[in-house]
């Protein structure tokens, strides 16, 4: 079995939510393994409730038995839980052309500072750091909404996590 | 069944019914909380809280196939959707009616300081499973924490209006609290074979965190009360039916039903 000829394969499913990024990209992907004539591949999900998750395990299914993999198994894992770190920087310049704010390489949310200031977000249009934060939720589990002070357009964030 | 198991499969059950009651209650504030965004914040949260709940029902599910042979199998559906309201072990808690808006976030605020000490025990759960799904919920839960700590710091420290809606929502909340903390007889067994949480551990930590933002929200913890409980056991408030009716009545009228 090539694994390389599989990633490639992968490389094409996109994510139902942002079509701009791979599963790859997402770093969601986390293993292909080859089995008693069985290939395995391992997914993580990004949040708990990804909706997305039970789409991209029908398209990876599609995908592999269309060419030609027959007895495909898509198992999901928990551990170890995807953080954003594992996103691609290909991912995130496919996130900043797209309009969505990649997330920020260092994180700045997960922790139990009240009140904290928002971190410092560039807009995705004019890249400026005037910026501010709307909500701490968006229209997916994954996004923050915030408005950039300079160009004035709205934009989503996708927050570190 | 070995007895250890039974308690295993409790054990799941309770921790994904706390998770999927709660995220009913929330969703009902969907297009009704005070603005736009904090609707789609307390949305997401029931989303995150939604996805914990698959995840231990789907285990529940997998342990319960395992070891009944000659049974029906059940899914994470059946479990969520075709037990009655005897069978449910969430606690009470999470069942009380949503009030206003701060009720909500105290509600919010006390159910997700106890989910976020237990989850940092249970990454240390000896059964593997029960630490993946911990160590992926807590990242969720440390944001839900933090989120309605700050709703309760700004609605008990607020105007004279809000501060009173708090100190009403605490006199209405505070008796479901102590029954987090009384185990039952399936979290011992679980705590005992390395598996569970210990409880009095957790009240500890929930203790503190909650001192410290209910003073600085200006808001007493109150003295001595009663203590509300049975919900682990399948005994449930008066909500429960109501609850469970509006929730499973898709499944129930059409069984099997899908999108």
């Amino acid at each position: 079995m090539d694994k390389e000829e599989i990633y490639k394969l992968l490389e094409e499913i996109q994510d139902p939510e942002i079509p701009v990024l791979s599963i790859l990209d997402l770093g969601i992907v986390r293993d292909v393994v080859w089995t008693d004539e069985e290939l395995e591949i391992l997914i993580t999900p990004t949040y708990s409730a990804c909706p997305a998750m039970d789409v991209i395990r029908i398209h990876i299914q599609m995908m592999l038995s269309s060419n030609g993999y027959k007895n495909v198994k898509v198992t999901q894992v928990l551990s170890p839980a995807w953080t954003t770190d594992w996103m691609s920087e290909e991912g995130k310049k496919k996130l900043k052309e797209y309009g969505i704010a990649p997330p920020n390489p260092k994180q700045q949310v997960c922790n139990q500072e009240l009140f904290m200031a928002a971190e410092a977000v560039q807009c995705p249009h004019c890249d400026s750091y005037h910026t501010h934060r709307i909500s701490e939720f968006g229209s997916t589990p994954c996004k923050a909404l915030y408005a950039c002070d300079q160009c004035k357009e709205p934009f989503e964030y996708f927050k570190c996590h | 069944m070995p007895e250890n198991m039974l308690s295993k499969i409790d054990y799941c059950l309770h921790l994904a019914d706390n998770a999927l009651i709660l995220c009913h209650k929330n969703a009902a504030w969907c297009g009704h909380a005070p603005s736009p965004e904090l609707d789609i914040a307390l949305t997401n949260i029931s989303l995150d809280l939604i996805g914990q709940a698959r995840n231990f029902y789907q285990y529940a599910a997998t342990l319960i196939n395992e070891n009944n042979a000659k049974g029906d199998s059940v899914t994470d559906d059946h479990l969520a959707f075709l037990r009655d309201v005897n069978e449910f072990k969430n606690c009470l808690l999470t069942e009380i009616p949503n009030g206003d808006w701060g009720q909500t976030m105290l509600r919010q605020f006390l159910f997700s300081n106890y989910q976020y000490f237990l989850f940092q025990q249970l990454i240390n759960s000896k059964d593997e499973q029960i630490a993946a799904i911990a160590e992926k919920s807590i990242k969720e839960t440390t944001y839900h924490l933090r989120w309605s700590s700050e709703w309760v710091i700004r609605l008990g420290d607020g105007t004279p209006e809000s501060h009173s809606r708090m100190v009403h929502a605490v006199q209405e909340l505070w008796p479901y609290t102590g029954e987090l903390f009384l185990p039952a007889d399936y979290e011992m067994d679980c705590l005992k074979s390395g598996i569970g949480a210990d409880l009095e551990l957790l009240k500890k930590d929930w203790w503190n965190k909650t001192h410290e933002i209910f003073s600085e929200a200006t808001l007493s913890i109150p003295g001595k009360s009663f203590v509300q409980d049975g919900g682990k056991y399948g005994k449930h408030t008066e909500n429960m039916i109501p609850l469970l009716t509006e929730l499973q009545y898709m499944q129930r009228a059409y069984p099997g039903c899908e999108w």
